[in-house]
């Protein structure tokens, strides 16, 4: 479904990833692990269309995305959250998944203009489907409170919610535990795991060791901008290089507690 | 002819620099278009004036009392409109227009005060002699002009590259939270910054008061115009930038005159300014900033 | 009714006058609801101006065509001008476009042939009815009105937010930006050329920087938060110094004052929806009766 063959960037003189190759298949919860500043969510950034590659190429069901404006990007069906939560926070939990729905919203300015039945109806469904996505999230009894409002992990959900209102095929999820406790953790595991069974194609990139061995069924690692490890999930656990690497040292604790 | 031209050019560039140079430290370092700049620089040439012909001061005196008079007014701007909204966090645009208010106010109190009309400065403050070297002539007073504030940049850039008290102030500009971190008294500073810009931009009135023999109530609005050109083309928040810029400014602008017309005058300032930030929005010396995704 | 015709007959310039603000305010507040600082908006006022006037002067237009020029012309000139401008952020799009509309004076200043240069353009018919300003003001706020309620108006709040964010929902940032900006120069446009019929006379001072800061004025101190916002604004500045005419020489001081003040107490402008929503939840808290009635 996703494929990135030999993709490199670097900012300045800076290499953040060399050469990265892997293939994400439809129906897949695959994970991208590795340390900090690994270059994981540049690889998001790329994928996306916020940056572009100094060399390689990213496809999408077989069409290449290099050169292709974000916008375009997300309306063939790709989604994604941020590490950093980017929720409008102005804007109530609703209007904020009603946003994802942007594209498939389709009405003519005289719809709009004098809110002419095929306007309405639009609306109406978008709406209706906007409370579904925050119902399966948890969220829906919150529909009309302002996002800024929200807790840290509900910012999640709700960006989770509002990746899914435009349609995707193929979701980004870019770390979505991060600064949860444990609770919270496997309350949105919970989430995911719901909607990958929906059919949607999932692709993580997490640092909690325990939350992508129980989620993923692939997993790549990249360390030090290189992909130097990808396989099942028992695969990765027992890889030297990735101990070496990544699990060997300050995360030690959860990688046997994972096991 | 060229070469008296580029004389002009350098005294009028070195004022724009000087008027630029407060603009751009107070985007800098308090991240504010002050909109009220211009009006600081029109008082500067009010009190200087007051100075002279009402207490019978010299010059430098004069000048001393723009200093003083016109930053203790940038002071007492911040401390009573801009530091209410800082503490607000108030989105960059509110204090913009709360200096807006503040310009409109001084500037009718000084109609009210003083009246619409152009005043001048006593002749023979300064000595009217031309100093003459080869074919170029130039002024006294130009030449006063260009070293004054060319000697108070450089003190200034001095002070920002060599100093605690500058190295505090670049750690501001990047980022008031951490230097309040680093244990930087960020509003002591800010307070410092708003005086001495203020102070600078009322020096910058009485040299082009002096220059242009004129006083009068809306002086400051096409310098604050040409100051808001400066600091674009030089980079917003540089100092180096606004010294280049206005200089920059000074010689297309006279240049210009001589050789397209002075229609085209306030033309040039705002048709560069538009080029430069197509082509470069950052500025003709400022960095890339790179969006972060 | 009598009493009505003095009133208007004394009156009726700063009622015309307090629309067309109203309508320059709202012309600015399409590009502020993108999160975007455009300060073309006095240009675009006086391309406007000046189109409609040489059509009803020069051409022998009729009213109707004069003000679709006025509203065509700025409203083609953004579409080419924002191409290149919006991409750029902050304080250098409000930069660059200051910079367009310097470079606007001054081309009205110098085609004299056609503008009559610095004396600007004398005896414009005076076509503009009082209703010609109110059916303008009407029918913006209500398209700005259904604009809010649609994808569109969506579009542009999640821009101001976050515009990556608002890109990865789907959203053609760089198309809404120019729509919002095209819209806002059509609408001052209008503005221009209503008012051009009204004084009679313009010039090219008319639409210089003063105007755009005016014009933003208008629409922060009044509130972007909300419709009325825009409104309310234009009637606070242009009333503000009618009704501090009594202090002769010193009535623009107060009115500085005024602004500063409001600036410093009133935070989300005049009019600000969520603060009259809070004091209207507070004043039914103080009346429980009500409540069940209510919901």
């Amino acid at each position: 479904m996703l494929e990135l063959t030999q993709v490199s960037k670097h900012f300045g003189g800076v290499e953040v990833l060399q050469n990265v190759s892997f293939t994400v298949q439809a129906g897949q919860v695959f994970g991208l692990i590795g340390p900090n500043g690994a270059g994981k969510t540049t690889v998001f950034n790329l994928i996306t269309g916020l940056i572009a590659p100094s060399s390689g190429t990213i496809s999408f069901n077989g069409q290449p995305l290099t050169g292709v404006a974000p916008h375009q990007i997300t309306r063939r069906g790709i989604a994604r959250t941020f590490q950093n939560i980017r929720v409008f926070k102005e804007m109530s939990l609703l209007d904020n998944v009603i946003v994802g729905m942007h594209a498939h919203l389709d009405y003519s300015a005289a719809g709009l203009l004098l809110s002419l039945p095929g306007f309405r109806q639009q609306e109406r469904q978008a709406r209706v489907r906007a409370h579904e996505l925050l119902s399966m999230v948890g969220l829906d009894k919150n529909a009309y409170d302002l996002a800024d409002a929200m807790s840290y992990g509900d910012q999640r959900k709700l960006e989770l919610a509002r990746a899914l209102a435009t349609e995707p095929k193929l979701l980004l999820l870019d770390e979505p535990v991060a600064g949860m406790n444990t609770g919270e953790k496997s309350e949105l595991m919970r989430v995911i795991v719901r909607i990958a069974e929906r059919g949607y194609t999932i692709f993580v990139i997490e640092h909690d060791m325990r939350f992508v061995m129980g989620l993923c069924q692939r997993i790549a690692v990249l360390n030090f901008g290189r992909i130097i490890a990808e396989g099942k999930p028992e695969e990765i656990k027992r890889n030297p290089d990735v101990i070496e690497a990544y699990l060997g040292r300050d995360d030690e604790s959860e990688t046997v507690s994972a096991a | 002819m060229l070469e008296q031209q580029l004389i002009n050019a350098l005294s009028l560039g070195s004022v724009y620099a000087l008027f630029a140079l407060g603009f751009t430290l107070v985007f800098g370092v308090l991240g504010v278009i002050n909109l009220s700049h211009g009006t600081v620089f029109m008082l500067g040439a009010y009190a200087a004036l007051q100075a002279v012909t009402r207490l019978n001061l010299p010059l430098s005196a004069a000048l001393l009392v723009a200093f003083v008079f016109s930053g203790a007014l940038g002071l007492a701007i911040d401390v009573l409109v801009l530091r209410p909204l800082r503490q607000r966090q108030a989105p960059h645009l509110i204090p913009m227009i709360a200096t807006i208010g503040i310009a409109i106010f001084f500037n009718s109190a000084t109609q009210g005060l003083f009246g619409a009309e152009n005043l001048r400065f006593p002749s023979g403050l300064v000595p009217d002699q031309q100093l003459i070297w080869g074919d170029i002539q130039i002024s006294v007073l130009e030449a006063g002009i260009v070293i004054f504030s060319f000697s108070l940049m450089a003190a200034m850039l001095m002070v920002m590259k060599k100093t605690q008290l500058g190295r505090a102030l670049r750690a501001i500009a990047e980022s008031p939270k951490a230097a309040a971190l680093l244990g930087i008294n960020v509003e002591g500073l800010f307070m410092l910054t708003s005086f001495i810009a203020a102070a600078l931009g009322g020096i910058g009135g009485v040299l082009i008061a002096l220059y242009s023999n004129a006083v009068f109530p809306l002086m400051g609005q096409p310098m604050l115009h040409k100051g808001i050109a400066v600091i674009i083309l030089g980079g917003m928040g540089d100092i180096r930038g606004a010294l280049v810029g206005g200089l920059f400014l000074g010689f297309a602008e006279v240049l210009a005159v001589a050789y397209i017309g002075s229609t085209m005058r306030d033309a040039i300032a705002f048709g560069l300014l538009f080029v430069v930030l197509l082509l470069r929005p950052q500025g003709l010396f400022g960095k890339v900033l790179e969006r972060k995704a | 009714m009598e009493g009505f015709d003095n009133f208007w007959a004394v009156y009726s310039n700063l009622v015309l006058s307090i629309g067309i603000n109203a309508l320059l305010a709202i012309s600015i507040w399409f590009t502020l609801s993108c999160g975007l600082l455009a300060m073309a908006n006095a240009a675009f006022m006086g391309i406007g101006a000046y189109t409609a006037a040489l059509l009803t002067m020069k051409a022998g237009a009729s009213f109707t065509v004069a003000l679709l020029g006025g509203i065509g012309a700025p409203l083609a000139v953004a579409l080419i001008i924002g191409m290149p401008t919006l991409r750029l952020s902050g304080v250098y799009l409000a930069m660059a476009t200051l910079g367009f509309g310097e470079v606007v004076r001054i081309l009205i200043l110098n085609a004299e042939r056609w503008t009559g240069g610095a004396l600007g353009l004398n005896g414009i018919p005076q076509l503009t009815q009082w209703w010609h300003v109110l059916a303008s003001l009407v029918a913006v706020l209500l398209v700005l009105w259904r604009l809010r309620r649609s994808r569109v108006g969506r579009a542009f709040e999640a821009i101001k937010e976050d515009d990556v964010a608002a890109a990865l929902m789907g959203i053609g940032v760089m198309s809404h930006k120019l729509l919002a900006f095209a819209l806002g120069a059509g609408i001052a446009g209008l503005a221009g050329a209503l008012n051009a019929h009204l004084t009679f006379f313009i010039g090219p001072a008319e639409y210089g920087f003063e105007r755009g800061i005016d014009i933003l004025t208008m629409a922060v101190l009044g509130g972007t938060g909300g419709l009325a916002g825009p409104v309310v604004g234009a009637l606070v500045i242009t009333l503000l110094p009618e009704f501090l005419r009594s202090f002769r020489n010193y009535r623009l001081m107060i009115n500085g004052v005024i602004l500063v003040l409001i600036v410093l107490f009133l935070p989300k402008g005049i009019w600000d929806p969520s603060r009259v929503r809070q004091w209207l939840k507070r004043s039914r808290r103080g009346m429980p009766d009500n409540t069940a009635g209510v919901r």
